[in-house]
């Protein structure tokens, strides 16, 4: 079932190749599922070889099997972070952006520029290396969940300074 | 913007000589005001004393009379200085564009309150100030908190100051705006003691405290013959009952809503007053509730959510026309749609949500987008186009399944509106409608500053 997210800006459909983004939408950066995926592994793969070494020694080999829980979860959310990275897209419309988002948990998102409070550009020390920052838009309402979690920070800042034009351009506050 | 802007901590000593610029006329709460802070100490002591009550006895055994007294003495004059010296550095001064509040002895505090932010006005009056004469004047403006109320000033200096104050704000030049004076008020509804007590009767929660009050403790007195907890369970519950009851009795007594070129006017209460006035163009929200015992006399309660207020009642009880007329001045271009034209989600809502799909319904008129939901106390939320922050989608797998879809609606009052079980395709065709409404409803919106 649809929601919609097949009807581009100017109703546009129908995915082009590649990540298998609509065109008109703009698909997160492929560090972002590097960052994720590394972050996955880095946490994962040592809890199961921790897990799998206790039980071998404390309980017997046979025990040992367990570990390969973790690893499973590992190879489990390797591919669930593919299709949650795949679904994340926004697009700049004429008056408004729009946020898509979510695999079995759709949810997508409409702000009209002249709503925007604060515009926020984040990017923490792991972001940095993987060369991300992320956008996050604020309006009256606290509710407004409208972020974008990862981009390459020149596009971030791009998009920064375009809401904020937009967004005084536009201005209708509360 | 978001919050009053702040100044505190640092720079005592620039901010001690408090250089106010000339013209500028700095003024301090009325002189009880220090009578209400003495309290402060006395009231650490009492919890102290409650928090530990065996160790309060001991040490009071221990106590000699003279010793006692003298401790008394000292909280009293503790207090009573406490009082004097915050009062003493407490100041407010009303500028051309902000309110001005300085408080603080040794973390000095400056909160600007801009007027053309203002989005509503409460005056309040608790018992034992109607006693002596004073109110409690407080701005509101997204940010701004409890302690940014003035407390207390005199009836008259706050009338003054509330009228002054909304003169600013609507854009009156700032030479007049001290002469304006009251606008006009024009009564819209008053709420009769008798329809406020069946109403109050008629309602499910303290019936439904009370049974409980009386069923719970018996039942845990025959399992644990405890006294304890039987009143530690049956208290909060009474409480409750009381509440809901008695005290919203008290609240919601001789509710006025009147009609002023500064706003709407809400006034009431028995033993504490409160006068709120909200400006044109500040509602984020309106509800109207139909508890299910009111329906029979065509009763409503209407609610309302203005960003950064805390009441949220504008008719405790009325009849439908009476009530819907009060909104049609609210939101001015609004009517209230009726049942019959609010659009059910369609059937096969019912595997989502079962039974209570049937009191899903949603309107989307010229003026507002109109949610309703609840099967018993059906609850009906208007928002205005103009006032939508943001709309999103919501879809769970479920509901994929079934193709139906959540519509959520943003306010700025931080309330949420929610189209629930929508056809998937109604849904993506809101979406896109209702941000452009949201635009173009916003261009027809009067100006911030509602006079100029």
């Amino acid at each position: 079932m649809e929601t919609g997210t097949a009807a581009g800006p100017e109703g546009s459909t129908g995915p082009t190749g590649g990540d298998g983004v609509p065109s008109g939408w703009t698909g997160l950066p492929r560090g972002v599922l590097t960052m994720r995926r590394l972050l996955l592994v880095v946490w994962l793969v040592p809890a199961a070889v921790a897990l799998g070494v206790l039980l071998g020694l404390f309980a017997g080999p046979a025990w040992a099997a367990f570990a390969a829980l973790p690893l499973a979860l590992a190879a489990w959310g390797w591919v669930m972070l593919g299709r949650n990275w795949r679904s994340w897209r926004y697009t700049e419309r004429a008056d408004d952006l729009l946020i898509s988002r979510g695999v079995l948990w759709r949810e997508e998102t409409v702000v009209p520029y002249g709503r925007m409070q604060l515009v926020e550009v984040t990017s923490g020390p792991l972001e940095r290396y993987f060369g991300l920052a992320g956008v996050q838009l604020h309006t009256a309402a606290a509710a407004t969940d409208a972020r974008i979690p990862g981009l390459v920070p020149s596009e971030a800042e791009r998009l920064r300074d375009r809401l904020t034009e937009l967004g005084e351009a536009r201005s209708a506050g509360l | 913007m978001r919050e009053p802007a702040k100044t505190g901590g640092a720079g005592l000593g620039n901010l001690d000589g408090a250089p106010a610029p000339s013209g500028l006329r700095e003024r301090r709460l009325h002189p009880v005001t220090p009578l209400r802070r003495a309290w402060a100490p006395v009231a650490i002591l009492v919890g102290l004393a409650f928090h530990d009550p065996d160790g309060t006895q001991r040490r009071l055994s221990e106590l000699t009379a003279l010793t006692l007294a003298l401790g008394v003495l000292a909280v009293i004059v503790g207090g009573a200085l406490y009082g004097f010296l915050s009062w003493w550095f407490t100041h407010f001064a009303v500028t051309e564009t902000e309110l001005r509040i300085r408080t603080g002895l040794l973390f000095r505090r400056t909160a600007h309150i801009r007027l053309d932010r203002l989005q509503a006005v409460d005056v309040t009056q608790p018992l034992a100030a109607r006693i002596v004469g004073v109110t409690k004047l407080k701005l509101d403006v997204v940010g701004t908190e409890k302690k940014d109320e003035l407390a207390y000033l005199s009836e008259k200096d706050a009338a003054a100051l509330r009228a002054e104050l909304l003169a600013r704000a609507a854009g009156f030049a700032p030479e007049t705006a001290r002469d304006v004076g009251e606008a006009p008020v024009r009564n819209l509804l008053h709420v009769q003691p008798r329809m406020l007590a069946v109403s109050l009767l008629l309602t499910g929660a303290p019936w439904v405290l009370l049974v409980a009050a009386l069923v719970v403790p018996t039942v845990l007195w025959l399992i644990t013959h405890n006294a304890w907890t039987v009143i530690a369970t049956a208290l909060p519950m009474l409480g409750g009952a009381f509440a809901s009851s008695v005290g919203r009795f008290v609240a919601e007594y001789d509710w006025r809503v009147g009609e002023s070129p500064d706003g709407l006017r809400i006034d009431h209460g028995l033993l504490d007053k409160a006068h709120e006035t909200v400006p044109p163009g500040r509602v984020q929200t309106v509800r109207v509730v139909e508890p299910l015992l009111w329906r029979r006399f065509g009763w409503v309660r209407v609610e309302l959510d203005v960003a950064g207020s805390s009441n949220s009642v504008l008719v405790p009880v009325a009849p439908r026309p009476v009530a819907e007329s009060v909104i049609s001045q609210v939101l001015p271009g609004v009517r209230v749609p009726a049942a019959d034209e609010l659009s059910r989600p369609p059937s096969r809502a019912a595997w989502c949500v079962p039974v209570w799909w049937h009191g899903y319904g949603l309107a989307v008129t010229d003026a507002v987008f109109a949610a309703r939901h609840g099967l018993l106390r059906r609850r009906l939320s208007l928002v205005p186009h103009a006032k939508v922050q943001s709309v999103r989608v919501g879809q769970g797998p479920w509901q994929r399944f079934k193709g139906v879809a959540d519509v959520k609606v943003d306010t700025g009052a931080n309330k949420t509106v929610t189209a629930r079980l929508r056809s998937a395709s109604e849904a993506a065709d809101l979406l896109h409608g209702q941000a452009e409404r949201s635009r173009t409803g916003r261009r027809e919106a009067r100006p911030d500053r509602w006079m100029a």
